[in-house]
């Protein structure tokens, strides 16, 4: 080694590892540009593809687009039965997801033993999150739309949904509470309360802030799933509303509404999308921006939440 | 029937014969029969990984949150002159009447009252007037309640390090219990506030047993009535603390107290 | 010398722990819905498609390249449709793997943590974006533009879903890689960083072997996304099953066909109906199996630090 390190003295190699190192750094900086190149690249695809939508759906964008059921007059149509549709299908969804999906979470950090069910149930909550959304929808027309006799109705649709939102909460879920710091838990314990009021005192309202971010991202995702939706059979042209949940005369809920044929926001842009007129490219890009819209707020909100919670958390 | 013994003090709890085994089968206590007197201080001194929190924490069943730990042996209470490590027995009941202070100030991320108040709620308890009156009772109890009755709507953590231990005894006496196993109570805190809680500690005594795990020794031998040496596992010695801490039986105690080793 | 008989004081409380085991019990069947749920996809898709293969040999299945089941003759070969999925799937990770990974790397090893904490919001936004809007995309912006370098480009193909695919499976790569990236820990990096190295050099010989299995990981996830996607080949690769390799050609995925089929009339009991979820067992299986994969490679080489 001596010998080398001597050797080294000698200009000549000297300046090949001049050359080296600056050949390196060449490359590193050629890869640094091409990375934020990239990053850049894709910021403004996802800028581009709003736009685009805003721009070519532009002429739409008048409160009758809002208030008017489809028609075959491409400028009269218009997205009312969609976003009902959609906003009756989320209800539903919302209201089976999150409290299965919380119970599940909850039973998955707090009462499962190191079992093979456990393990079962943990393997398929993970495998689920990986199914194509189309598959639920196979699953959905087999199961609730002919063996539980639903129907191509708003409930199926809020069914199908729930499922493909729920491994997303338990996901939230338990991770949530396994942020909470074992002391604390140990200290309601110590004075005496059971697991439940545990869980109930203590675990949720502290994982609270958590599973709201993974709802969102859920329900945003629900918005927008249409393969699902097209194939327990949710018809592509509705020119009616479904019954309404409230009425005047007692009993003032009801729900009718669950059993009706509907369309949703995403089905009602493809059908628009797939018609060769161009008239009707413009109503589907302008419900596209409609629903852009919508899932980006959702997962904005959902992301700047999830960095407050961040913050605050000093345990 | 009481049960009076060699020191001639009525002992509240007393383990017999405990052994405890953690879930991946290393065995923390190895045969340890050690008494509890009422109204006095018991301290469990040792070096790390002697067993004397693994003990402490026996005697409220804070194993039981763990899967796959084992108890063999008895943890007797009186009067009821049960062993609370029967599978009968309800850990629930045990923590009703034997509570925790922690190592480190743990409060919940709830306001001052609430925090005090817990306990309670649990049980079942909801007049706000009883609640009020206990809370209060609790909190003058732990030498808090001056620092923090105009504010008991503030947030925990806004304490400092200090009163949030304060804090967590008033907690765990607000259920009025018959023992409090303090653990480590104060290796988190500045020397005042140990302070604070050692007076604390001494004129709780009136009211209930205390049994405390501490590293420091110089505390064992301020506050305590009795002192438990144990290593590894075992119970070395237990005898009154000036006895200990002057003229130990054993040589190991021996050599401990006086820092040979550990 | 305890007592044999637990005090009262000390003893189970009946109903509180009754009203516990209940709350558990309900509890334990929420979780247990997956698990019904998983054999439910299961039990649907299999006793549909029982009928089906009674119909149809799973030879001539396996091996028929053309899926005609509109015509008087009908053909149901899946390897029709398996083309199309499988051309699309792999122009999408043409696209996907090359630009992720540099993600992923940029992000790891030479952002600031204010670019990072920039980007990564971006990332996730994109992910958000309902699929049925880049499918939008892809027939009304891409195609057009690809068209300008290739008139001969058909308005239905798989070369402008492919490339949207593409797009919308990076946030997934990058995430996934980077994160197994960013678990590398430091002292790995010092190691390098030490010797001289750049940081190219210290990502490329050192981190990126060292997250090796994450990043496969994310590999295999974005195949399996990219295998299940529907929209965006619905909308602008054709419904129109047809057996090639060949981007510029129209084509049917598995995923579109079974939504064309869904579009239609629906007469449950016939071949045609029970052909979706014929197509919906191949599908399943070819994700579970690459779930499987990647399971795998993840455990088996998961870098121990």
């Amino acid at each position: 080694m001596a010998k080398t390190a001597i050797k080294a003295k000698n200009s000549n190699d000297l300046n090949e590892i001049r050359a080296l190192i600056k050949k390196h750094k060449k490359n590193d900086l050629i890869f640094a540009a091409t990375g934020m190149f990239v990053i850049a690249s894709l910021t403004i695809t996802l800028l581009i593809l709003f736009l685009d939508l805003v721009i070519d759906g532009y002429p739409r964008f008048t409160l009758d687009f809002f208030s008017n059921f489809p028609s075959r007059r491409a400028l009269r149509a218009g997205i009312l039965s969609a976003w009902i549709g959609s906003s009756l299908v989320l209800l539903v969804t919302f209201f089976v997801a999150v409290p299965l999906g919380i119970a599940a979470g909850v039973y998955l950090e707090e009462y499962a033993k190191k079992n093979w069910i456990s393990d079962l149930i943990e393997i398929n909550v993970s495998n689920l999150a990986g199914v194509p959304s189309i598959i639920y929808g196979l699953l959905a027309l087999g199961l609730f739309v002919y063996s539980f006799g639903l129907g191509s109705s708003i409930l199926t649709a809020g069914l199908t949904l729930a499922l493909l939102m729920l491994p997303i909460v338990i996901v939230s879920t338990r991770e949530s509470i396994r942020a909470i710091p074992v002391h604390i838990r140990e200290a309601a314990f110590a004075v005496g309360a059971t697991k439940w009021q545990v869980v109930i005192n203590h675990v949720i309202p502290y994982s609270y802030g958590g599973i709201l971010t993974g709802v969102i991202i859920g329900m945003a995702r629900a918005i927008g799933e249409t393969a699902p939706v097209i194939t327990i059979g949710a018809l592509t042209f509705i020119a009616f509303l479904p019954p309404s949940p409230i009425s005047t005369s007692a009993p003032f809920l009801n729900f009718e509404w669950l059993d009706s044929a509907f369309t949703v926001l995403p089905i009602q842009m493809f059908n628009w999308i797939s018609r060769p007129q161009h008239a009707f490219h413009v109503n589907a890009a302008a419900t596209g921006a409609v629903i852009i819209v919508l899932t980006a707020l959702m997962n904005g909100f959902a992301i700047r939440l999830r960095y407050k919670i961040r913050k605050k958390i000093k345990w | 029937m009481v049960d009076k013994n060699k020191h001639g003090e009525i002992v509240k709890a007393e383990s017999k014969n405990l052994d405890f085994y953690y879930a991946d089968g290393t065995q923390a206590l190895k045969n340890v029969s050690l008494p509890v007197y009422e109204n006095k201080i018991t301290a469990l001194i040792g070096p790390s990984g002697c067993g004397k929190s693994t003990f402490l924490r026996s005697f409220n069943r804070m194993h039981d949150l763990y899967p796959g730990n084992r108890y063999d042996g008895e943890i007797v209470l009186h009067p009821d002159n049960t062993n609370i490590l029967d599978a009968r027995v309800d850990p629930i009941e045990v923590r009703m009447r034997i509570s925790m202070v922690f190592q480190k100030p743990n409060p919940f991320p709830k306001s001052i009252y609430e925090n005090v108040a817990y306990g309670l709620r649990v049980r079942g308890e909801n007049n706000s007037r009883t609640l009020d009156d206990k809370v209060e009772e609790a909190l003058k109890g732990a030498s808090l309640w001056g620092e923090v009755k105009n504010r008991l709507q503030d947030l925990a953590f806004n304490l400092s390090g200090g009163q949030q231990q304060r804090l967590c005894i008033a907690r765990a006496l607000a259920t009025e219990p018959e023992i409090m196993l303090f653990d480590e109570p104060t290796s988190a805190l500045d020397p005042i506030a140990t302070v604070n809680i050692e007076e604390l500690m001494s004129g709780l005594r009136e009211k209930l047993s205390i049994l405390i795990v501490t590293h420091n020794m110089q505390q064992a031998a301020r506050i305590s009535d009795y002192t438990a040496y144990m290593y590894l596992g075992e119970l070395v010695e237990h005898d009154a603390t000036d006895k200990i801490f002057t003229n130990p039986s054993k040589k190991e105690t021996e050599d401990y107290i006086t820092g040979k080793f550990g | 010398m305890s007592d044999i008989n637990v005090s009262a004081g000390l003893a189970k409380n009946f109903k509180r722990h009754l009203a516990e085991r209940i709350i558990e019990t309900g509890l334990f069947l929420s979780a247990a819905v997956a698990v019904f749920i998983t054999t439910a996809i299961v039990y649907v898709l299999v006793t549909e498609a029982i009928p089906f293969f009674q119909h149809v040999s799973i030879y001539d299945f396996l091996t028929d390249t053309v899926w005609t089941p509109n015509y008087s003759i009908k053909h149901y070969g899946i390897s029709a449709l398996i083309a199309g999925t499988l051309t699309t799937t792999m122009i999408a990770l043409a696209v996907a793997v090359p630009l992720g990974t540099l993600t992923a790397i940029y992000l790891s090893e030479f952002a600031t943590h204010k670019v990072r904490e920039t980007i990564k919001p971006v990332l996730e936004l994109l992910v958000g974006v309902p699929t049925v809007v880049f499918g939008y995309f892809a027939l009304m912006l891409v195609t057009p533009l690809l068209q300008q370098i290739y008139p001969d480009l058909t308005t239905f193909n798989m070369l402008g879903p492919g490339i949207v695919m593409g797009i919308m499976i990076v946030p997934y790569i990058a995430s996934v890689s980077e994160d197994a990236m960013r678990a590398v820990p430091m002292a790995m990096r010092e190691g390098a960083y030490a010797m001289g190295a750049t940081r190219f050099q210290t990502a490329i010989r050192v981190i990126a072997p060292a997250a090796m299995s994450g990043i496969v990981a994310s590999y295999i996830l974005a195949i399996s996304r990219a295998v299940g996607e529907t929209m965006i080949v619905a909308i602008a690769a054709g419904q129109q099953p047809n057996f090639t390799f060949n981007p510029v050609e129209s084509a049917a995925t598995i995923t579109a066909y079974i939504v064309s089929v869904a579009l239609g009339d629906l007469e449950h009991g016939t071949v045609g109906y029970q052909s979706i979820f014929a197509a919906g067992l191949t599908l399943l299986v070819m994700t579970l199996l690459l779930n499987i994969l990647g399971h795998w490679v993840r455990k088996r080489y998961a870098e121990r630090y």
